[in-house]
């Protein structure tokens, strides 16, 4: 039983420029889901409450299932031969290309649920116009996508609220996720060079005005959880390109270690 | 009058157990009918939760991403299962709350099995291979069980186990088909779980202390030693078919009983598991604890803010 879409695209009309472009852009999108999706399955049987251990497990399962469609398009796009667990499994921190935010450790349900509520947002909004991208393979992950991010936009939502406006002690972890983790958010929306190329090329939607939109829900949300937005925060970046935090080694060494251990094999 | 009163109620309850009538919430039961109902349904929603965390600890090292995800929506259908079995167990009158204190105090048991550690990626085929095996083999005739949440219940849990199982064999056959490492990793894994699944059918009959109440009432379908049977000759056709050994001297075929004789289950061992001295039961309660107690911010403050918005939506109506 695959959960998972699987594109099949006429690539035939790319250019090698182009295929190497929407190659590295959907890796990006597979890591970014992986590494999330990694994080939240971390708290498999450790939840505050058991229908929250479901919630954030039913979240993981999608972002899971979300990575294997888009590491399986990469795959196809780069025409190697390789696999989604090839490009999943044997690819070292340095060639991911998720962004810092994703990687962080999941802190207590707060930092978590702040991590998630910032990328769900970005995440929500980039998928709703992806969806129209002239590219079938991605357009067709994304309106799958879409409708599982309209609701974890809902839950992390939600649970920003509850905990900013709840009690004294929540509103003071809640808030102080947001001060670690604000600094992380600018990455969401800082163009690398092949987004920079791609939303030229009209293949995906171009940042500024996604970034608009998530302003004004997450200004929204914060201000019914009386939470404040730290100010003049220096944004940090660099996991897109790259260049990560030490966390991602860990996650890394974690997730990739059997195919590492027993390289080649079927599982 | 009133013994007059409670012997009707009682000969009424009979008589629906005897004509395999449901027994329902707001039926009249027996105290004692209802303890061990407790007692069984919430024995077994903590089965299904601490039965997370063996499985749990090899999600992240999943060495696919399609098991990684069959993984994860295995465990998670185990906190679906723990959910409506707390369910179940609160229509007898006893809060979810006051179960998992019961747990977390040491008060209430789970499956002894889940205090074996999971220690390497054949663990996650042999539990599914055998441990759901094993526990299909109990649950398949608690959905004739008397009493009709429990029932009910059960229909959903077995449906969504056998799919487990079907997965752990599938597992265990590509690890014996695979590398002669994973073939290895297989049989160890094999040599480590069979015995302690085989303890999953509890005492045997002589020393079980329920049985015949339960099977009375109806609660219990078959007697532990039967099941335990039947379990084995099952399995040894499926271990002989993935090629490996099962780890008993004393296992052979009896053509009179139409089955195997098996080895005698090490009691001790068993004994011990259950009063707390297995190898994981102080690690799988702490772990259950510090989830708890970690979470308690978060359920005050959902709480909290429940109150407040009740309050608010108070004050714009009035």
């Amino acid at each position: 039983m695959d959960l998972h879409h699987k594109p099949t695209v006429d690539l035939q009309g790319y250019s090698p420029e182009l295929r190497a472009l929407l190659f590295d852009y959907t890796l990006q999108l597979a890591d970014t889901s992986l590494i999330l999706g990694h994080r939240l399955s971390e708290w498999c049987g450790h939840g505050p409450i058991l229908e929250q251990d479901l919630a954030m497990a039913n979240i993981a399962l999608d972002l899971i299932g979300e990575s294997r469609s888009y590491y399986q398009y990469a795959a196809e796009l780069e025409g190697q031969g390789r696999t989604e667990d090839d490009l999943a499994y044997l690819r070292d921190a340095v060639e991911y290309k998720n962004p810092l935010l994703v990687e962080q450790t999941n802190g207590d349900f707060g930092d978590t649920v702040m991590r998630q509520f910032l990328f769900d947002g970005f995440h929500y909004f980039l998928l709703k116009e992806l969806q129209n991208s002239p590219d079938k393979g991605l357009a067709g992950i994304a309106a799958k996508s879409f409708k599982e991010a309209s609701y974890h936009v809902k839950w992390s939502a939600e649970w920003i609220i509850r905990l900013g406006d709840g009690t004294e002690e929540s509103r003071r972890r809640i808030q102080k996720a947001l001060d670690n983790l604000w600094i992380f958010s600018g990455e969401l929306y800082t163009m690398t060079d092949t987004e920079k190329a791609l939303a030229q090329a009209g293949f995906i939607p171009d940042y500024s005005g996604l970034l608009s939109q998530w302003e004004a829900h997450v200004a929204k949300i914060f201000a019914e959880a009386t939470l404040e937005v730290p100010q003049n925060v220096f944004m940090q970046k660099g996991g897109k390109t790259g260049r990560h935090s030490e966390h991602l080694g860990y996650l890394l060494a974690e997730l990739q270690y059997l195919q590492r251990a027993y390289p080649g094999l079927e599982w | 009058m009133e013994t007059i009163i409670e012997k009707s109620l009682e000969e009424a309850f009979e008589e629906k157990i005897a004509n395999e009538i449901r027994i329902e919430p707001k039926d009249w039961m027996p105290e004692q009918y209802r303890k061990t109902l407790v007692r069984q349904i919430s024995q077994h929603a903590h089965s299904e939760i601490v039965g997370m965390l063996p499985e749990g600890n090899w999600i992240t090292r999943a060495p696919s991403l399609k098991r990684k995800a069959i993984l994860l929506s295995k465990v998670q259908d185990e906190a679906g299962h723990g959910l409506y079995l707390y369910s179940a167990a609160e229509t007898l009158g006893t809060s979810r709350d006051q179960m998992v204190a019961d747990l977390h105090s040491g008060k209430a048991k789970y499956s002894s099995i889940f205090n074996y550690p999971t220690l390497s990626w054949a663990d996650i085929g042999a539990i599914g291979w055998l441990v759901d095996g094993a526990a299909i083999m109990n649950q398949v005739p608690l959905i004739r069980t008397s009493y009709g949440p429990y029932a009910r219940a059960m229909v959903r849990v077995c449906k969504e186990e056998s799919f487990h199982q079907r997965q752990g064999f599938e597992i265990m056959m590509t690890l014996c088909n695979g590398a002669p490492a994973q073939k290895k990793m297989a049989q160890e894994a094999f040599n480590r779980w069979w015995w302690p699944t085989l303890m999953m059918f509890g005492p045997k009959d002589a020393e079980s202390p329920n049985t015949e109440q339960s099977m009375r009432w109806k609660i219990k379908r078959f007697t532990n030693d039967e099941l335990r049977q039947r379990f084995v000759d099952m399995m040894v056709p499926q271990a002989e078919f993935l090629g490996l050994t099962v780890p008993d001297k004393d296992l052979r075929w009896n053509e009179a009983k139409n089955g195997y004789d098996f080895g005698e289950v090490d009691w001790e061992e068993f004994w011990n598991v259950v009063k707390g001295n297995g190898p994981c039961n102080k690690d799988r309660i702490s772990t259950r604890v510090k989830a708890h107690e970690e979470g308690a911010w978060v359920r005050e403050a959902a709480l909290a803010h429940a109150q407040k918005r009740a309050e608010r939506e108070a004050v714009n109506q009035a």
